[in-house]
């Protein structure tokens, strides 16, 4: 008999989420996945300056600070044919770096790790046992001393013996899947308070050029922080030097610190490398990072790393790539609270549209998914089909395209681990692959972008700000554009058309919307969906504590409030029906 | 167990139990409960009701419910890179964080139970994001909840509330226009406490540990504006403690991002800078372990601390008088000398609220907001006659209650 299971609030994910499962003899056999949050961005910024969107749409989300504003800024350069000089690209892709790598650290410690890391257990932990333990799985961080160990101990006994067990307060510390040993546990808790120290100081990377962190500023055209090495309030050679140096300290990190960590955990929970697997569908436009003006087959990459072209791989089929074609995108609202004027179909995001037609309980409520309508994350399809996006999608189409460092590391991982490459669809292979991508994107941070931004600087090239279309009068009455931009969780795209020199219309495709979204109107489930129940084989041993389906949720790295996002195309007001 | 307690008044929880004439015995039956539910972990040997009780009853961290409503999760972003007291500090050391979504192990029940738990006794409440109030609360709901039953709940024992963000002060860019599902601030529900607006979009992570610390250092909220933003962080315009501030006096503007004068870091005013009407420590404490400041890397102030924001202070590019509503097109050099006597006027009301907040002992209800550029009158005459909000916020009086 199958019981019903909801898990609301999914914390340690940005936003709001609910997963509804229904499950049997320790197995997982439905699932629902519940964005239960709206804030209706689009519509706002719907008859503004273009010039002032990003500000808005960044506020779409302050874990992915940053990318929002980027792509908008992007996606209005290209629908007024702005052409920001190459140091202002190489700015924005330095902030995207850092983000991205300061994003993926935060995941795995701060969001993740504690599913698999129990930090009752750490109190038990022998600090030496620690030290040595980190020696034996590869790490050699800085921070792996007695000293630090036996500080993180006492401050974890402290805690435990206070009675008040603060952010630990329920957790599922007496769950028989815990499978580290005591040390194991104490040095992932000790690297989960050095992450917190590192990514206050390399997430400085976005503040010189951006003024703040979170949501640091943008300009369109360009950006508005000057770098002129001969001048005291410009950025100059005394940033530039302490750019060098958290560039090299989060390689540091990410090398010794957290690759290790994430091998040692994905290799103690190897199993989980044949658990949650969705649909075996990838779409990138290239590297994280990758960033286009327009249609990827015809725009100028604006991003350092151009050895991975854009593609859409089915069904696992790495030798057939097929080319990304931006008009395969299509939304559905099957099972979201708006309906379309042309009924149950799939809208392409330049003609999306979005009225809100609330049908579920009133809140308080126990149970959305007894409706067909159970959230407010739209469903987006490749050619009809779900697709995954993000850090797993990217490793699998560079390792396709033959991208040597990636293929190095992803033949390296899999061999010390004993997986095979079809194993990388799993909870376990969007570890591994956040991880191998962190690294790759910390090298290439290190190695290709602020280089070619030092060496431009060295050449005289100080320009960052396209003069010739910042004043409206120099657009054209009607224009469309879009960007498209590899940002921490995946493919995100915005689309804009500006009508005498307001938005008329906005809309972003977004990573966590292709993979939170839940059923279309063939009846195929969203990624998260599918992941959790896809096979009927995904293990639940204690409902009261929700473990593993954590694990595989949290894999994904939700970003809910990223996920929803409407438009309304007519310029009309939203509509919400009560039921 | 089913004693109320009176509030935090004794150094610790026995000491406030005893004076809530809680018994021993009673205690010790609550803490072999907790002893139970401590031994799950780690394999441990199983605490005795007794140690339990000699550990709670020597406790000293205020338990916290950190709420994160309609929001973005900036200012928990923000929190995390504070680089004055950490955030490991704060959760770890300072407070009992019992309930976070972001940062908590526990989830589903579990973290539901953690939270009607600690909302079951005194603690600090701190809440991220704005709520949304139309069509019954269905635009965020929590656990199933509304956001506003949430706060509700978590509210009803807190001895002290913080807003903390644009969201949670104001509504920010969901309550923008046409504000979709109307998102309002926190002190639109809660009219019966004292709620200290911690304000931005994010506020800077150091001003938000800091005003936590503040209440455990004071033991008492910190004193406020009259938009309840603490004085320490909030108490200048950006405009004041500028440090582009002689350029402007010397009308050396950038006309233009990346023109000489940005260059050589002359003032944002003409391209659009809001720090004449924007109270914020930026330029004072600034980011990211002191790093910079939005104006510091070139672009404006883009008003992100004062009500309204965003819908009062775009286009974002225009210069400040020509924000709304003025009808005039004005230079800086036009309307400079007006700017700066309105400014050191807007310094002389501010003070003068924050004094009649402090005084009042009572609820004050605010008709008279901090005139800023840019409200719908023209800036010499913002001091004398000040604009009519659309809905004046009620706010309590802070001190002498």
């Amino acid at each position: 008999m199958a019981e019903r299971l909801v898990i609301d609030p999914i914390t340690r994910i940005e936003g709001h989420l609910r997963i509804e499962l229904e499950t049997e003899g320790g197995k997982i056999t439905k699932a629902w996945s519940e964005t239960t949050q709206y804030r209706g961005l689009e519509e706002i910024v719907q008859g503004r300056d273009p010039r002032d969107v990003w500000a808005f749409v960044q506020r779409i989300c302050g874990v992915c600070t940053s990318v929002h504003a980027i792509a908008s800024i992007v996606a209005v350069e290209n629908a007024i044919g702005s052409n920001p000089p190459e140091q202002a690209r190489l700015i924005r892709d330095m902030v995207l770096g850092s983000q991205e790598v300061q994003d993926h650290v935060i995941h795995f410690y701060h969001l993740h790790a504690l599913d698999f890391v129990n930090v009752a257990s750490a109190a038990e932990g022998d600090p030496q046992a620690a030290v040595d333990f980190a020696k034996a799985i590869g790490s050699t961080w800085k921070g792996n001393t007695l000293e630090r160990m036996t500080e993180v101990r006492d401050t974890v006994q402290g805690i435990l013996d206070s009675g008040q067990l603060s952010i630990f307060t329920g957790g599922y510390w007496g769950h028989p899947d815990y499978r580290l040993p005591p040390e194991a546990n104490l040095m992932a808790v000790a690297h989960y308070l050095d992450a917190l120290e590192f990514q206050r100081s390399m997430i400085r990377i976005g503040t010189v050029f951006g003024g703040k962190n979170p949501h640091p500023n943008f300009l369109v055209g360009g950006m508005a922080c000057s770098i002129d090495p001969n001048h005291t309030e410009s950025i100059n050679q005394v940033q530039v030097d302490q750019i060098g140096v958290w560039i090299a300290e989060s390689l540091e990190f990410v090398k010794t610190c957290y690759v290790p960590d994430a091998l040692a955990i994905a290799g103690v929970y190897k199993d989980y490398f044949d658990i949650g697997a969705a649909q075996n569908n990838y779409l990138a436009v290239g590297m994280s990072g990758a960033t286009f003006a327009g249609d990827p087959a015809d725009s100028d990459f604006t991003s350092a790393h151009t050895e991975v072209k854009a593609g859409v791989i089915f069904d696992g089929d790495l030798n057939n790539i097929q080319p990304f074609d931006p008009n395969k995108i299509e939304e559905w609202v099957h099972s979201a609270w708006y309906s379309y004027e042309g009924g149950d179909i799939g809208l392409k995001p330049s003609e999306g549209e979005t009225t809100v037609a609330y049908t579920g309980p009133k809140p308080p409520y126990s149970w959305l998914a007894d409706s067909d309508e159970y959230t407010w994350c739209k469903a987006p399809r490749y050619d009809g089909r779900a697709v995954q996006v993000g850090p797993l999608a990217r490793v699998i189409l560079a390792y396709a395209r033959g991208h040597a460092r990636t293929v190095e590391i992803v033949d390296d991982a899999a061999k010390q681990l004993g997986i095979t490459l079809d194993q990388l669809n799993s909870t376990g292979g969007r570890i591994l692959a956040r991880a191998v991508e962190c690294l790759t994107s910390a090298e290439i941070l290190a190695e290709a972008t602020f280089p070619t931004f030092v060496s431009n600087l060295k050449g005289g090239d100080i320009d960052v700000f396209d003069t010739t279309r910042w004043e409206p009068s120099s657009w054209p009455s009607k224009a469309s554009g879009m960007s498209f931009v590899e940002v921490a969780r995946g493919n995100l795209s915005h689309w804009v058309t500006i009508e005498g020199g307001k938005v008329a219309r906005y809309q972003a495709v977004v990573p966590t919307t292709w993979l939170a979204g839940g059923r279309d109107a063939d009846g195929q489930q969203g990624p998260y969906e599918e992941s959790l129940a896809g096979n009927g084989e995904h293990p639940l041993v204690d409902p009261a504590q929700p473990l593993e389906p954590l694990r595989t949720i949290h894999s994904f790295d939700p970003c809910m409030s990223c996920a929803v996002h409407v438009l309304d195309p007519a310029g009309d007001e939203l509509k919400a029906v009560e039921s | 167990m089913t004693y109320k307690l009176e509030g935090w008044r004794e150094p610790t929880l026995g000491e406030n139990l005893a004076r809530a004439g809680v018994s021993r015995r009673d205690f010790l039956a609550y803490c072999g409960v907790l002893a139970g539910i401590f031994a799950v972990g780690a394999g441990a040997r199983p605490a005795r009701a007794e140690e339990v009780a000699e550990a709670l009853a020597a406790i000293t961290k205020p338990n916290v419910v950190w709420l994160q409503l309609q929001e973005c999760t900036g200012c928990m972003e923000s929190t995390l890179r504070s680089g004055g007291t950490t955030v490991e500090e704060v959760v770890l050391n300072l407070l009992s964080v019992n309930y976070n979504e972001l940062v908590m192990a526990a989830a589903g029940d579990a973290a539901n139970q953690a939270l009607a738990d600690t909302n079951a006794e005194d603690h600090i409440l701190v809440v991220n994001g704005s709520i949304p109030l139309k069509d019954g609360g269905i635009y965020c709901t929590i656990g199933g909840e509304s956001a506003e039953e949430v706060l509700r709940k978590s509210a009803e024992k807190a001895t002290a509330i913080l807003a903390v963000g644009a969201c949670a002060v104001w509504g920010s860019v969901q309550a923008s226009k046409p504000n979709p599902t109307g998102a309002v601030g926190v002190d639109e529900i809660i009219r019966d406490k004292p709620v200290i607006n911690v304000a931005g979009c994010p506020p800077i992570g150091e001003v938000i540990t800091a005003t936590v610390s503040y209440l455990l250092t004071h033991d008492a909220p910190p004193k406020t504006d009259a938009e309840g933003r603490p004085l320490f962080a909030y108490e200048q315009r950006i405009h004041d403690s500028c440090p582009r501030r002689a350029h402007y006096d010397a009308g050396q503007y950038v006309r233009s991002f990346d023109d000489e004068g940005a260059r050589a870091g002359w003032c944002l005013y003409e391209v659009g800078c809001k720090g004449p009407s924007t109270f914020s420590p930026c330029p004072i404490f600034q980011w990211n372990l002191h790093t910079s400041w939005p104006i510091g890397a070139g672009h404006p102030c883009i008003g992100c601390t004062e009500k309204d924001f965003f819908d009062r202070f775009t286009p974002f590019y225009h210069v400040l008088p020509d924000v709304k509503g003025l009808g005039v097109e004005s230079t800086a050099e036009k309307i400079g000398w007006g700017l700066v006597g309105a400014t050191v006027a807007g310094v002389g009301v501010h003070a003068g609220l924050t004094a009649l907040r402090r005084s009042a002992g009572r609820k004050l209800k605010l008709t008279e907001p901090l005139a800023a550029f840019g409200d719908e009158s023209p800036a010499a005459d913002a001091v004398g006659t000040p604009p009519s909000p659309t809905s004046p916020p009620e706010q309590a009086g802070g001190e002498g209650e």
